[in-house]
C-alpha cells in the first residue's frame, strides 16, 4: 500500500490573464486508480485536464509522474521529445469529439496501426494483425477495418478512439466526457467497455465528467470542482452518498433517478 | 477472542444544506465488537440508524467521531481514517457487505455479476465460475435468468443475486442489510443456512434482520440500536 504513485499533482494552478482557470489542485493517482473529475462547466475540471495532458503550461505547480524505467520527472521539465513519446506510449487521451482524437480520412485499421508506429512497429502484417484484434476487442465487425470513421456512428467513433489510444497498452488514460453527446444505449455500451477494459488492463484513468452515474460506474475516487477549485474529494461512493459540502449535494440532489 | 470487527465511540450525523443545515443526528456513541463466528443483530424501528452503522462499517458513510476497527491479517485498520484505496482494499479481501438494493450494471448478466465479485474477492476463475453457479442454484434462481442482466428481474430475485455476490468470496467480515426482505418462506430458509454455514465457517456477520424467525435462526445476540439514539442535535 506504501507504492510510489503514478502521477503525483501538486499545487497546480492555471491563470488566463486575471481570469482563474484552475487553483490549488493536489493529488496522487496510483496504477489501476480511476478518478473522476465532476463539476459544471466553467469549474476548472478541462482545464484541469488540459494542464495534465501538457497541452496547457500551468501559472503555478508541479505534475510529477513515473515513467516506465521507474523514475518520476517532472512533466514540464522534459523536453519536447521526451514529452511526445510519452504522450504516444505511455499516455492516452480520449476525447470527448472523436473528430479531435481521430484522423477521420485515415481507414480504421490506421487509425490503430498508426500508434503502433509510432512505438516502432514496422510489419505491415502484424500491425494489420494487432489493429484487427483490437477493433473486435471494442466491438467493431472486421469488414469495417478499411472504412474511415467519418463514415462510423457516434459511438462506432468513440470505440475507435478507444482502441487507438489502448492498442500501446499505455498505464495512464486521460478522458474528456467520453460518453455525452451519445444516445443512452449507446452509451451503457461503451462504459461498460470502458469498464471492462479498465479493469482488464489495471489503467489508472483520469475521467473528466458532468455525469455522476458515469463516475459512479467507472470510478474508485472522486475530485468535485467548482470555480476553479476541488472542494470535495474522496472515494467516490462516500462522496455520491454521503456528500458534505452545500455544492455536492445540491448535484447529487440534482440528478433524477431512472 | 480477538474481534474482527470493533466499534469505539462512533458517531454519526448529516448536515443537510440544502435544508438549511439542518442537522440529522442518527447515532453517538457506539461501541460494540464482533468475534470469529458470531453474528451480532443489529435490533430497533426503522430510522434508529441500522442501516447508517453496517454503511460506516463498510465505509461508504463517513464517520464524524471515534474508532471503526478491522482486523485485516496481523494489521487492523481503522475504517473512519483510512484513505481510499485501503479501503477499496479491504473490500476485495475481508469485508463484505449485502445491500438491500442490487445497484446493477448495464449488460451484465447475473451469473456474470456474481463470478466477478467473486474473482474480486480473490477466487481463481475457475472456482469463482463453480461457486457462482453453486449459489445461484442453491438460491433457486432459474437457470434461463442466469445469462440475463438482472435489471429486468423481480425484487426476490435480484435480491438473491445480491446475496450470492456477497457470499461468493470468504471474507472475515459479512455485513448484512435486510437479506431476506423479498424472499419467499423456501429462499429464506436458503439464506439461513448460508448465514450459519459463514459463521461456522469463522466469519463475524453484523446483520439487520426484520423477520424476527430469520433473527431468531442465525443471531448469536441483538444489540438494540436506540441505545445509541444521538442525544446531540
Amino acid at each position: 500500500m506504501t507504492s510510489m504513485p503514478l502521477l503525483s499533482v501538486s499545487g497546480l494552478a492555471k491563470f488566463y490573464g486575471a481570469r482563474l482557470g484552475c487553483t490549488d489542485v493536489t493529488f496522487d493517482l496510483h496504477d489501476g486508480e480511476v478518478l473522476a473529475i465532476v463539476g459544471e462547466s466553467g469549474s476548472g475540471k478541462s482545464t484541469l485536464l488540459n494542464l495534465l495532458s501538457t497541452e496547457l503550461e500551468p501559472s503555478a505547480g508541479e505534475v510529477r509522474y513515473r515513467m516506465r524505467d521507474g523514475r518520476t520527472r517532472e512533466l514540464f521539465s522534459l523536453d519536447e521529445a521526451e514529452r511526445r513519446l510519452l504522450l504516444r506510449t505511455d499516455w492516452g487521451f480520449v476525447r470527448q469529439d472523436a473528430r479531435q482524437g481521430l484522423r477521420m480520412t485515415v481507414s480504421a485499421g490506421g487509425n490503430v496501426g498508426e500508434r503502433l508506429m509510432a512505438v516502432g512497429a514496422r510489419h505491415y502484417g502484424r500491425i494489420r494483425g494487432t489493429a484487427a484484434e483490437w477493433l473486435e476487442r471494442v466491438e467493431i465487425a472486421p469488414d469495417r477495418i478499411d472504412d474511415t470513421p467519418d463514415r462510423f456512428s457516434g459511438g462506432m467513433r468513440q470505440r475507435l478512439q478507444i482502441a487507438r489510444n489502448l492498442v500501446t497498452q499505455p498505464r495512464l488514460v486521460l478522458m474528456d466526457e467520453p460518453t455525452s453527446g451519445l444516445d443512452v444505449s449507446v452509451q451503457a455500451r461503451l462504459l461498460d467497455l470502458i469498464r471492462g477494459l479498465v479493469a482488464e488492463l489495471g489503467l489508472a484513468v483520469v475521467i473528466v465528467t458532468h455525469d455522476l452515474a458515469v463516475a459512479r460506474l467507472l470510478s474508485h475516487r472522486i475530485m468535485v470542482m467548482k470555480d476553479g477549485r476541488v472542494i470535495e474529494q474522496g472515494l467516490t461512493d462516500q462522496v455520491l452518498d454521503d456528500p458534505h459540502e452545500p455544492y455536492t449535494q445540491l448535484l447529487v440532489s440534482s440528478v433524477l433517478a431512472a | 477472542m480477538t474481534p474482527l470487527l470493533r466499534l469505539e465511540n462512533v458517531a454519526k450525523s448529516f448536515r443537510l444544506h440544502l435544508r438549511g443545515g439542518t442537522t440529522l443526528a442518527v447515532v453517538s456513541g457506539v461501541s460494540f465488537e464482533v468475534g470469529a463466528g458470531e453474528c451480532v443483530a443489529l435490533g430497533g424501528p426503522s430510522g434508529a440508524g441500522k442501516s447508517s452503522l453496517l454503511k460506516l462499517v463498510y465505509g461508504n458513510y463517513r464517520c464524524d467521531a471515534g474508532r471503526i476497527l478491522v482486523r485485516d491479517g496481523e494489521e487492523t485498520v481503522d475504517m473512519a481514517r483510512a484513505e481510499p484505496r485501503r479501503i477499496l482494499s479491504l473490500r476485495r479481501t475481508t469485508l463484505a457487505y449485502v445491500s438491500q438494493f442490487l445497484r446493477v450494471i448495464p449488460r451484465v448478466g447475473a451469473l456474470d455479476v456474481v463470478t466477478a465479485a467473486g474473482r474480486e474477492g480473490g477466487l481463481p476463475p475457475q472456482a469463482a465460475s463453480e461457486r457462482a453457479r453453486e449459489l445461484l442454484a442453491t438460491l433457486n434462481l432459474p437457470e434461463r435468468l442466469w445469462s440475463l442482466p438482472p435489471a429486468t428481474f423481480s425484487g426476490g430475485e435480484q435480491q438473491r443475486v445480491n446475496i450470492a455476490r456477497g457470499l461468493i468470496a470468504d471474507r472475515p467480515v459479512l455485513l448484512l442489510d435486510e437479506p431476506t426482505a423479498s424472499l419467499d418462506a423456501r429462499n429464506r430458509e436458503v439464506v439461513v443456512g448460508l448465514i450459519r454455514q459463514k459463521r461456522a465457517a469463522g466469519t463475524a456477520v453484523v446483520g439487520i434482520f426484520h423477520d424476527e424467525d430469520v433473527r431468531e435462526a442465525v443471531a448469536s445476540r441483538v444489540i438494540d440500536v436506540t441505545h445509541f439514539a444521538s442525544t446531540a442535535a
